[in-house]
């Protein structure tokens, strides 16, 4: 027997009020990377040489650090939150969940950051020797 | 009672025929895993040894393009494991790209017509693996000096 009151049992149920957002990132982050990864592929065939002091100097100028360092974060949000649908659709185990779950966000925010040190470093301190 | 065995049964996942768009769902899934594990996992080791200075980039050469006339036989058997890799990894770019964009199409609420749907994922397939052949041509003819 349940002695709530009919709206004190309605409250607190139903939506979360956030059924859109996760859908609607993963498609922004996906038009963002259309963007970013045709530049990255652009900028690849145009590259003329791929020894490390040209590629260290190409990286280190304004315009190829930022969108780099975009590219990647984009690419870390649309891949967090695509693995995270793969998850939820094949890890039916609570536990393993939780820590697969776990794991994804510990991969996705240590390779953004550390390829955004990465490429900020090359950018802000100049090609090493 | 006397049951037909040839009656028609619920539709269940073996009487399915594999059809493109249902290939192209888990294909979706599958490469946008590979790029976001392995592709991008190449490409941080990449940034890095740039980042790192020319030994450090050296290092990612003989591990990942080529081990040289003196390579050994664990950069030799790297070298492999990353062609591989980079097959594996530009298809799945192409794929994933190619029906990314039939997915927004999609979800705008156009395409759904049997056929045209049918024609697209198809259209997906054939674009992912032309484009994987011509970027594989011109790094054979350009890198490797295959061609």
């Amino acid at each position: 027997m349940d002695s709530r009151t009919n709206i004190g049992r309605v409250r607190g149920l139903g939506s979360a009020k956030h059924g859109g957002e996760h859908w609607l990132k993963q498609r922004l982050t996906a038009i963002g990377n259309v963007l970013l990864t045709a530049w990255f592929v652009a900028s690849l065939l145009m590259i003329p040489s791929f020894d490390q002091a040209a590629l260290a100097q190409w990286l280190a100028q304004p315009l190829v650090a930022v969108p780099m360092i975009l590219m990647i974060a984009n690419i870390y949000a649309h891949a967090r939150l695509g693995l995270q649908v793969l998850i939820e659709d094949y890890v039916h185990d609570d536990g393993l969940k939780f820590a697969a779950m776990t794991l994804l966000n510990f991969y996705v925010i240590a390779s953004a950051v550390f390829g955004i040190f990465v490429v900020a470093k090359l950018a802000f301190t100049g090609a090493p020797a | 009672m006397a049951k037909n065995p040839n009656r028609p049964l619920s539709p269940h996942l073996q009487v399915y025929r594999w059809s493109p768009q249902m290939a192209i769902s888990i294909f979706h899934r599958a490469t946008g895993f590979v790029l976001a594990t392995a592709g991008m996992m190449t490409l941080l080791w990449w940034l890095s040894a740039i980042g790192g200075g020319a030994e450090s980039y050296a290092t990612f050469q003989q591990y990942v393009v080529s081990a040289g006339a003196d390579g050994t036989a664990l950069q030799i058997a790297s070298n492999w494991f990353f062609r591989l890799v980079a097959l594996a990894v530009t298809f799945s770019f192409f794929q994933h790209l190619a029906s990314g964009l039939r997915h927004l199409v999609l979800d705008i609420g156009a395409g759904y017509e049997l056929n045209t749907n049918r024609l697209w994922a198809s259209v997906a397939f054939v674009a992912a693996i032309f484009a994987t052949a011509l970027v594989a041509l011109i790094v054979a003819s350009r890198f490797l000096g295959v061609l």
